[in-house]
């Protein structure tokens, strides 16, 4: 039954799908599934939950980066063979949960936590990310491993968190503050409903390797991926290839996905916007898409200065502002857009009113709004 | 083994409280030459602000069209060590608990044949293997199906890995057993997950309430979101401790101190609909003006549950902007009772792929297909009467597309008749 190279299909299975989650469960989660009765906060990051039959689980939230070696994980392993009896989860916003099935359990497994540093010095197991503040910020590649990207991903995820690690490791803000990143407007982290998305923007068309073109593309592929139809088929010094109508292009990088001979990610062009406001639970109100706060932000490795600032500033001002359970979005429709640039002084640009598709739903028609 | 590449950019990324990836990499990259190759083209791309890494092309194992994605470095020439870096996608547990004993032989497989890099975990959902050769992808597979008895998850334009909150496992607020749905779902359709066959990518995502923790509602093409339809559950016990400060409000969300909890102003004077009263005994919830968003419920947990009546609200089309701007789902069935083998819900999902297979283009998402063609065509091809909860409000455009068939004799018209009664 070893892998034999010359012969593929000797003992292949495929289509099993994934394991059978049940056999991951701690023996407490499987006794009580579906027994659920409530829930409590203890303190930042710590869970417990009851259960009908009187069961409790206590849950120590612990934010991790998306990307981790096998060190990493094995590091992971031994806490939980050594607190957990050999088990662990993982949340969707990629942060690592502990649990323990009695109190007393508790404290060993925090300060066995609290414990374990980096050589150089960060926390391997911050733990947090629960209620009314900020938790793991999802994202995606980024320059580390995608090939479309215009900004970094973990890198300017770090930056930020480092600044907003105490908002990770508390509860003071109006309510949770979901913050997501996505390198490009592909959004492989669909970041367009976050409370603040961090997303990585072209700003210079594609330009065309004639000489490539019909050797890596499809040209018609490329011609129909265009959203605006700005790319039509042309005959370039006797080479079949496109030509770009530049003045049409919104730089979505759609082109470059179906055709490598046409790069656009580039230094100069390059960078950030910041969006706002999103939310995709259904309490209170419905959810949001975010919506733009900042048109652009160089690209600034390796501390990404100006983002951070951002962030920070615009976190500040609603942790200020807002009313208790009010999101950023509820927030900003109760006060006004005018009173959200004015208070967090961001500058309003030509870039914030929007001119694609269906732009009007969003100007204003009414005679009601603020000076 | 010393690393090779200076990284003086990445280095300043050691810093600060938040867990360092850089820091990471570092310690497996004394041993791993990609890993060490790898920190090189960061600080590359850190310098240049420009990334380095190409198009995938076309790898995979034998007999799937997706579950891999080839990378390649366009600097081989300095970074020979990740020439190749190509990722896997392995298909997650449900909900994403694991045993240590089964986490360990992934990090031991890994270890062998890759980078030893991982995300855990993708934004999909599933577990990524960041980073090996093209000749280490079937030896992987074959150890991956054969020793740790998992999958490739999906890539490209096929059904993407379907994925849930925690549902029942450790949430009293699922009206969903939303692992079992996400699991009999993937294994059914592991022919649609694994060999592409659709105009562009699909996904399903299970919430088991309408706090919706992973984000079905924009996210997925299939939204599958749990609901009840009978009354909210209260014990007026619990709602007099709430306000008596001897319960912490919002489940210790705004800090975990007991403090009187304000109900009017807190929960009733938020509640959407105004459906509730509390007359500093009772509270009182109308609950056919309710739309169950779930607000008081969060505020007192220990107070206030879903009905009983449960199952799932199904909505469609989300996706991120790529190509026509981003979409959140829209209500297609307002209630589904969800029950194994789920088969009303798989006859719904069959039609509807049929119609998007038929008339989606090349690229087109779901959501898109039914902006373009309209929703009430979409309806038509899934067999579903219109209904008010799927919109916010009627149209307001009266240019309305009447079919022949809905108005008396059709579209033909007498010309001579109708010339009788008018002069030219």
């Amino acid at each position: 039954m070893a892998f034999d190279p010359n012969d593929l299909m000797k003992d292949r299975i495929t289509d099993i799908g994934p394991p059978h989650f049940e056999q991951f469960f701690p023996p407490i989660i499987k006794e009580n599934y579906g027994k659920w009765i409530y829930h409590e906060i203890l303190e930042p990051g710590v869970l417990v939950h009851v259960s009908e039959t009187g069961a409790e689980v206590y849950t120590v939230r612990t934010g991790g980066c998306r990307l981790m070696s096998v060190d990493m994980i094995r590091e992971i392993c031994d806490i939980a063979d050594k607190h957990c009896g050999g088990y662990v989860r993982w949340t969707t916003r990629n942060n690592v949960e502990f649990m323990v099935d009695s109190k007393d359990k508790l404290q060993p497994l925090i300060d066995d936590l609290k414990s374990r540093k980096f050589p150089a010095g960060s926390n391997k197991f911050p733990i947090g990310g629960t209620g009314a503040g900020i938790t793991n910020i999802v994202h995606t590649q980024g320059w580390l491993h995608c090939h479309t990207p215009a900004i970094d991903a973990s890198g300017i995820v770090k930056s930020v968190l480092d600044e907003l690690y105490d908002d990770f490791c508390s509860m003071r803000l109006p309510a949770q503050v979901r913050i997501s990143l996505a390198c490009c407007l592909n959004m492989c982290g669909a970041v367009h409903c976050s409370d603040i998305a961090i997303l990585g923007v072209h700003r210079k068309p594609p330009f065309v390797e004639h000489e490539r073109v019909s050797k890596v593309c499809e040209i018609p592929l490329a011609i129909a991926a265009c959203p605006t139809a700005a790319i039509k088929p042309a005959k370039v010094e006797g080479m079949k290839s496109v030509v770009v109508n530049n003045d049409r292009c919104m730089f979505c990088g759609n082109c470059y996905t179906m055709c490598p001979a046409m790069p656009l990610a580039n230094a100069e062009g390059d960078g950030v916007a910041l969006w706002v406001g999103g939310k995709v639970s259904n309490a209170r109100c419905a959810p949001k898409f975010s919506k733009l706060a900042v048109p652009y932000i160089p690209n600034e490795p390796p501390r990404w200065p100006t983002v951070v600032k951002d962030i920070k500033k615009i976190v500040e001002v609603y942790a200020s502002d807002a009313n208790k359970y009010e999101r950023i979005g509820e927030w900003i429709e109760r006060i006004g857009w005018e009173r959200f640039f004015e208070r967090t002084e961001l500058e309003f640009r030509h870039e914030h009113i929007d001119d694609y598709r269906l732009a009007m739903t969003t100007w204003r028609t009414t005679t009601q709004f603020k000076w | 083994m010393a690393l090779t590449h200076k990284t003086p950019m990445l280095d300043e990324l050691e810093k600060g409280h938040w867990p360092s990836f850089i820091s990471d990499i570092k310690q497996i990259a004394e041993r791993k030459p990609a890993c060490d190759d790898l920190l090189g083209v960061m600080e590359k791309s850190y310098e240049d602000k420009e990334g380095h890494w190409k198009h995938g092309g076309i790898v995979g194992v034998l007999g799937y069209g997706g579950g891999v994605i080839g990378r390649y470095c366009d600097r081989p020439d300095l970074f020979p060590n990740v020439a190749h870096f190509h990722t896997l996608r392995v298909n997650q547990p449900a909900s994403k608990f694991y045993s240590t004993e089964h986490l360990r032989k992934v990090c031991d497989m890994w270890e062998k044949h890759g980078s030893g890099l991982t995300n855990m975990h993708g934004s999909t959902g599933d577990i990524i293997l960041l980073g090996t050769t093209t000749d280490e992808l079937e030896p992987t597979f074959y150890e991956l199906t054969h020793t740790l008895n998992m999958d490739l998850g999906g890539s490209g334009s096929n059904l993407r890995t379907p994925s849930c909150c925690l549902g029942k496992a450790r949430c009293e607020w699922s009206c969903l057993d939303t692992q079992d749905i996400t699991y009999n779902l993937t294994q059914e359709y592991q022919d649609e997950l694994h060999r592409p066959m659709f105009p562009y990518k699909f996904k399903f995502k299970t919430s088991g309430c309408p706090n919706d923790c992973v984000a079905a509602i924009a996210r997925a093409d299939c939204s599958i979101i749990g609901t009840w339809r009978d009354d909210i559950r209260i014990d007026q016990e619990a709602v007099r401790a709430y306000a008596a400060g001897e319960l912490v409000p919002n489940a210790g969300s705004h800090g975990t101190e007991p403090r009187p909890l304000d109900i009017q102003k807190e929960v009733i004077d938020l509640c959407p609909t105004k459906c509730m009263a509390w007359d500093g005994k009772n509270l009182k919830i109308w609950n056919e003006e309710c739309t169950r968003c779930m607000h008081c419920i969060n505020v007192m947990p220990r107070a206030l549950r879903p009905g009983t009546d449960v199952g799932a609200t199904i909505l469609c089309g989300a996706k991120a902007p790529i190509l026509e701007g981003a979409q959140l789902s829209s209500v297609i069935i307002p209630f589904m009772r969800m029950e194994s083998p789920y088969d009303e819900f798989k006859e719904f999902v069959e039609k509807m792929w049929d119609w998007w297979m038929e008339l989606g283009r090349n690229r087109e998402r779901l959501g898109e297909l039914i902006q373009r063609l309209g929703l009430r065509e979409f309806l038509k091809a899934v067999e579903l009467e219109p209904d008010p909860r799927m919109i916010n409000t009627p149209r307001y455009n009266p240019y309305i597309f009447y079919a022949r068939e809905d108005v008396p004799g059709g579209w033909e018209i007498d010309a001579k008749a109708y010339r009788e009664r008018h002069q030219p």
